[in-house]
């Protein structure tokens, strides 16, 4: 395990970061607020509760899935497009690193800004509603697993990338449309029958979820299923990760 | 053992394009290796193969008696490479630029070791500025800097001074020869002619992805400090008279010219003996010219011969 080298991407990677560190922080805080005005005092304050929880706690869990996993797959794909797209991948690929070392290096980097981010809002929604966290174990699993398997995500999103155009292309079209389709502001329940039928092919359903039964107990399908499917949904980026550094798709000419 | 051994090495892209087409050579530790060849010969193909940014169709590279492929670890650690073009993250520091390429190498922090490098390149006052404020010289040190944080025996130089001015070409040229002095082996390519004659030890051509001649410098400059002397004369001749049998004369097809090949470094030439040797046998002399053999002749004829070899 080359271990300098880990450590020398994940440090670049996080200088970044560093660079705009209260951008970093302040907007995650300004855009939690503007959700809490809209959502729980607004809306909130016609939807009484959710399943025995105020609406205005109920949103927490999916105000930070969505941004944990937006954060995660903006910060990765950016992270391995731009040394694409200025040229210094050579680096990368003339240095002996494997793939494993590389993730490890980007992606480590991603997940650890995302879940930074998490746990900002996380602060700033215990300001405006009471928080009771029921299990915290599972909440600190659910949190880390989506952080590393949308930063892999939006890594293969980065290599696939061959424009900045292409780089915003699946997040807007695909992931937005799933987290906000994906009971972050709602129950699964609330929905008429047919479109719960729908919304049980979201993958985003199941990890908001888990997310949200690690906070209230309350979940519109079994922890199991949740948990298996996060597992799943990791081994299926991890795959892919591995099969691009195998056959050089898209980095190795 | 040599440093580099490459052998048979074929690149295919995608597309059908063959950019190497059965190439092998050995690189000797110690040595700089000019590569020369005009632009799309397979130049940088063949630096990005051996370095692990492209992969081959066929054949085999090792580096250091390590297989480039199978055994990637081994075989990059030892290698450096400064790219052709100015692949740099313009927000980080040269100093920070340099420690990560230390890190990706797998080699510990050494601070002693990176003042020196950046104090060798003239980078050391510069080493808080971010790469975008240097100028193109400068950033051009930075990459040669990066490439030699991981303390590389083999260093490869694509194009160093493409686009270069003549002060900074120099300067690059010192540079190359202090890390030779280290005992690094450098593999340059260029397909500016007097670069190769300045530094090199031996100079290879490449062309449309075949190498057509590896030579020690030393032997293609006695190549080209011969002249040839050619005398064309108003009678033709059958044959060279015997009294001229000591020189290596060759008679035209058509008996009207004598090619003599001399050395000009030599403290005597000989003309002046043959040309009255010649009178004494009875020919008259019509017209005298010389021709110099340079480089640039050689490589010339090289890439002409391979072109009516292939349309052949």
């Amino acid at each position: 395990m080359n271990l300098p080298a880990i450590w020398a991407i994940y440090k670049f990677e996080m200088a970044r970061f560093f660079r705009s560190i209260l951008q970093s922080f302040v907007s995650p805080v300004i855009s939690t607020s503007l959700y809490f005005v809209v959502f729980g005092a607004a809306i909130g304050s016609r939807i009484d509760q959710v399943e025995g929880v105020s609406y205005g706690a109920f949103i927490v869990p999916g105000l930070i899935m969505l941004s944990v996993m937006t954060q995660a797959i903006s910060n990765a794909s950016f992270g391995i497009y731009f040394p694409k797209f200025i040229g210094t991948i050579y680096e990368l690929l003339s240095a002996p690193v494997n793939f494993l070392e590389i993730v490890l290096g980007f992606v480590g980097a991603a997940a650890t800004k995302a879940l930074f981010i998490g746990v900002v809002i996380l602060g700033t929604a215990a300001f405006f509603v009471d928080l009771q966290i029921l299990h915290p174990v599972s909440m600190v699993i659910f949190l880390l697993l989506t952080c590393v398997s949308f930063s892999l995500l939006g890594f293969i999103i980065g290599i696939w990338a061959r424009n900045f155009e292409q780089l915003q292309l699946v997040p807007l079209l695909v992931v937005t449309p799933l987290v906000f389709l994906g009971g972050s502001f709602y129950s699964i329940s609330m929905l008429p029958p047919a479109w719960q039928t729908v919304a049980y092919f979201n993958p985003v359903v199941y990890l908001v979820s888990g997310f949200r039964w690690s906070f209230f107990g309350l979940a519109d399908v079994p922890i199991a299923v949740s948990l298996l499917a996060i597992a799943g949904f990791t081994a299926i980026c991890l795959a892919a990760v591995w099969w691009i550094f195998k056959t050089g798709w898209r980095i190795r000419t | 053992m040599p440093t580099v051994e490459i052998r048979d090495v074929r690149k295919r892209y995608d597309g059908g394009f063959e950019a190497l087409k059965g190439v092998s050579l050995d690189i000797e530790e110690g040595e700089i290796l000019a590569l020369l060849g005009p632009n799309g010969a397979g130049k940088t193909t063949l630096i990005s193969a051996i370095c692990g940014i492209t992969r081959i169709t066929d054949g085999s590279i090792r580096v250091g008696g390590h297989d480039v492929v199978t055994e990637f670890r081994e075989a990059r650690s030892l290698v450096g490479l400064v790219p052709q073009e100015m692949n740099l993250e313009p927000f980080q520091t040269v100093i920070a630029g340099v420690r990560f390429s230390r890190g990706l190498f797998g080699k510990r922090p050494d601070e002693t070791l990176i003042e020196r490098i950046l104090r060798r390149l003239s980078l050391w006052d510069k080493r808080n500025a971010k790469v975008m404020e240097l100028s193109g010289g400068m950033k051009r040190r930075v990459l040669i800097a990066k490439a030699l944080a991981h303390e590389p025996r083999v260093l490869f130089l694509d194009e160093p001074t493409a686009g270069v001015d003549v002060e900074l070409r120099r300067d690059m040229w010192d540079t190359v020869a202090e890390l030779k002095r280290d005992g690094v082996t450098i593999i340059l390519t260029t397909h500016y002619i007097e670069e190769a004659e300045a530094i090199a030890d031996r100079v290879g051509v490449i062309n449309k992805g075949e190498i057509l001649l590896v030579e020690d410098k030393a032997s293609l400059m006695t190549r080209m400090g011969q002249k040839e002397l050619t005398i064309e004369l108003t009678d033709p001749i059958d044959r060279v008279p015997p009294a001229l049998s000591d020189y290596d004369l060759r008679l035209s097809e058509d008996g009207g010219s004598l090619t003599y090949r001399y050395d000009t470094g030599a403290d005597r030439t000989g003309i002046g003996r043959l040309m009255g040797l010649l009178v004494e046998a009875g020919c008259q002399v019509r017209d005298v010219h010389t021709a110099q053999n340079s480089l640039e002749d050689i490589f010339v004829g090289l890439v002409a011969r391979q072109e009516e070899e292939s349309a052949a």
